[in-house]
């Protein structure tokens, strides 16, 4: 015992450096997994040193459960004592973990879309990022899309929960204001079996347009639905659908359906003087060649970004405080809040003390689909 | 709301009450011969779906690596109690049943590619694959404590229940999948279209429903398992055996929620969780019948199915509420009008 603890002094005292620890909570299980999914699979091909110091990942998964998500985050502070938390895959869960990770005063990168998660900056927020574009920059695109297309009338047909919600608050605000009139306004469940008595209403409302917010394959009923009653007009989706298994369930009656979405999406399409194109074909390159040709999904690119940001800001951090420390981590938050001009794979951060994201237009195009596959629109 | 649309809720109500209106006789057939409240009911429906879907795309189905794990596991329960009671000309049975039976079938989805087969076939494949499951079950999980107070029955199902979930994302993946249309006719009332999947959703159902009448009516084993709902005791003193009589009811209870599932597959996505959201509502429509009546279960559920299709039309936000909030009128109404002996 004696000599173990000689041991242990003489590795302190000579100030053997301690490793990074990463912690990562995200919803593998539950109703977000196909956004979990892929997030965990970018884990595993993240960098296991950034500059020279070993990393080491402690992987949660939150089961797309607030509760859980809320204990994963005590958990990784208290018993794993992490440097920084990347996640959660959700809203809710990332707003729930807000207060615990400004109390313990722990940077946290969220892989959530919603915007409250860094609005209004306040104190404890001071200590959020986030990665994923806000829903109000994907719904300024669609409105913009709908304006170049003569569209006056618009029906919304959105998940009746948190998402839904989201979009649905966002769009209206923006298509007011282009004095585009919002004639239907309707909800679904994920799990919905059928949508008839909607999609019945918003024909009735002859719209020139309808707006589906939902996310993963669930997207594709109202879709099919209005297909299948004889649907005519435009329809568009959300970033949410962004998934080779979206367009494997909708098939033919998704063709034409025009969404915004991150440039990872249609990589290979952006013109080679877009710098995001490198960085999200490196991407998609380690990605595919683990899990498959056409797995890769915009999800698990907020994590390779969330990434990103910690190779940029460590380094800085590093040379004002050792890893473990509180010091260390306050140092991290200062670094990533500066992060000016990093290039990844869903637009190019330029953070600031305002601006927890750092996005602009770069971080989004519109996207059409056309023979079953993502088509950039120029 | 106009006459078209209103038919047309109506249509889809009744497409929907259909296929709840089975469940809820699946889950009243239970409750009633083994006391079971069987919330993974809906998971057989998610199961037989995507079992299909799987099937189609021509993957190997994770339900049968389940198939063999639990005919294994029986097989090894049941030998090792034969091996006691030193009764070992059963073994070759034992083994047959629930080792060589599952793994023959295994075999035979890798040799030939299933997804080349013609569609009766492949139904028939993929309940092959989920209907065993019922059964099994059963044995494993329910037979062991089966003489146990009701709570601790429904104790047992929210564990099953939350295993086959999480199986089923294991097997079948977060996304979803449809299985292409049985058949593609469709007729025209005038601008609104009916379609030829939807109508044979409710013939199919009827056609059940009807079988499932004169199986309980006309048949031996069918008489067995009333007889055992409605008097346990009496029946065993009868001779018929309440194992028989709880695996008996769990392979209809299988069978029809995996032939729902994959009834409806062609007309809404299935995901692996989608099944316990369908189940629910046929257990609303069940509890309408008091798991009891079958009548009444049946058309509780259709009932069930209209109020969701028009709510989805009216307030589409609050469907959900509607629909399960449709149970504290009908629990009221039934606890004032019926008395509850005490059950042990």
């Amino acid at each position: 015992m004696g000599g173990l603890l000689a041991v242990l002094g003489w590795a302190l005292a000579a100030g053997v450096q301690a490793d990074i620890n990463v912690g990562v909570t995200l919803s593998a299980t539950g109703p977000a997994a196909s956004l979990g999914i892929p997030e965990k699979n970018t884990i595993a091909l993240l960098p296991a040193t950034i500059a020279g110091q070993k990393v080491n990942y402690i992987v949660l998964d939150d089961a797309s459960d607030t509760t859980t998500a809320v204990k994963n985050a005590r958990k990784l502070i208290a018993e794993d004592k992490v440097d920084v938390i990347i996640g959660s895959t959700t809203t809710p869960n990332s707003l729930a973990m807000i207060d615990v990770v400004a109390e313990a005063e722990t940077p946290m990168i969220s892989m959530a879309a919603g915007a409250k998660i860094i609005e209004p900056m306040d104190a404890k927020r001071a200590w959020v990022f986030k990665t994923p574009q806000n829903d109000a920059q994907m719904a300024t695109a669609i409105v913009e899309h709908m304006t170049n297309n003569n569209v006056r009338t618009v029906a919304y047909i959105g998940f009746a929960d948190a998402y839904g919600e989201g979009w649905w608050n966002e769009f209206s605000k923006i298509a007011e204001v282009r004095k585009i009139q919002i004639v239907a306004n309707e909800r679904f469940n994920r799990g919905d079996t059928s949508v008839t008595g909607q999609v019945l209403k918003i024909i009735a409302a002859k719209p020139d347009a309808v707006l589906i917010g939902g996310a993963g394959t669930p997207a594709a009923l109202p879709q099919k639905s209005l297909k299948e009653k004889g649907y005519k007009g435009i329809i568009y989706q959300t970033h949410g659908v962004a998934n080779a298994d979206f367009l494997r369930v909708c098939g033919k009656d998704c063709e034409g359906t025009f969404l915004p979405a991150g440039p990872v999406l249609v990589a290979a399409q952006l013109p080679d003087s877009n710098p995001i194109k490198k960085a999200a074909l490196e991407y998609l390159g380690k990605y595919e060649a683990v899990h498959g040709k056409g797995s890769v999904s915009t999800f698990g690119a907020h994590a390779w970004d969330a990434t990103k940001l910690l190779v940029s800001a460590v380094p800085e951090a590093l040379r004002k405080a050792q890893p473990g420390t509180p010091e260390f981590r306050k140092a991290l938050r200062d670094a990533l809040e500066k992060t000016r001009n990093l290039t990844a794979t869903h637009g190019v951060f330029n953070m600031s003390p305002q601006d927890h994201l750092g996005f602009d237009q770069r971080a989004r195009v519109m996207v059409r689909i056309d023979g079953g596959t993502w088509k950039l629109v120029q | 709301m106009n006459l078209q649309i209103a038919l047309l809720l109506g249509q889809d109500g009744v497409t929907s009450g259909a296929i709840y209106a089975l469940l809820a006789l699946a889950l009243v057939l239970v409750f009633a011969v083994t006391r079971v409240i069987f919330i993974p009911q809906g998971e057989f429906v998610a199961f037989g779906a995507l079992t299909l879907a799987g099937l189609q795309a021509d993957r190997l189905p994770g339900t049968i690596w389940l198939l063999l794990a639990l005919g294994t596991a029986i097989a090894l329960v049941e030998g090792g109690a034969a091996l006691r009671q030193r009764r070992y000309r059963r073994i070759p049975l034992i083994l047959l049943v629930n080792c060589a039976a599952p793994l023959l079938l295994a075999g035979a989805l890798v040799a030939v590619s299933p997804a080349g087969l013609p569609l009766p076939i492949q139904v028939l494949l993929a309940l092959m694959l989920v209907v065993p499951l019922g059964p099994m079950i059963y044995r494993l999980v329910y037979q062991p404590v089966a003489e146990v107070s009701v709570l601790a029955l429904l104790i047992v199902s929210v564990a099953v229940h939350v295993t086959l979930i999480g199986l089923g994302l294991f097997f079948f993946g977060a996304e979803g999948s449809r299985t292409p249309a049985f058949t593609e006719v469709s007729f025209e009332f005038g601008e609104a279209v009916l379609q030829g999947q939807t109508i044979l959703v409710v013939v199919a159902s009827l056609v059940l429903i009807i079988a499932l009448y004169f199986f309980f009516e006309r048949t031996l084993y069918g008489k067995a398992l009333r007889a055992t709902a409605m008097n346990r005791t009496g029946a065993r003193l009868m001779g018929i055996s309440g194992q028989l009589a709880g695996m008996l009811s769990f392979t209809l209870a299988a069978a029809i929620g995996a032939f729902s599932g994959i009834l409806i597959s062609p007309i809404t996505t299935i995901y692996y969780d989608s099944g316990f959201l369908i189940g629910l509502k046929g257990f609303v429509g069940a509890i309408i019948g008091g798991l009891a009546s079958y009548p009444v279960a049946a058309a509780g559920a259709v009932l069930v199915g209209l109020l969701e299709s028009y709510s989805s039309f009216w307030a589409s936000a609050f469907k959900e509420v509607i629909v399960f909030t449709l149970i504290l009128p009908v629990l009221l109404w039934r606890s004032l009008t019926t008395r509850h002996p005490e059950e042990g």
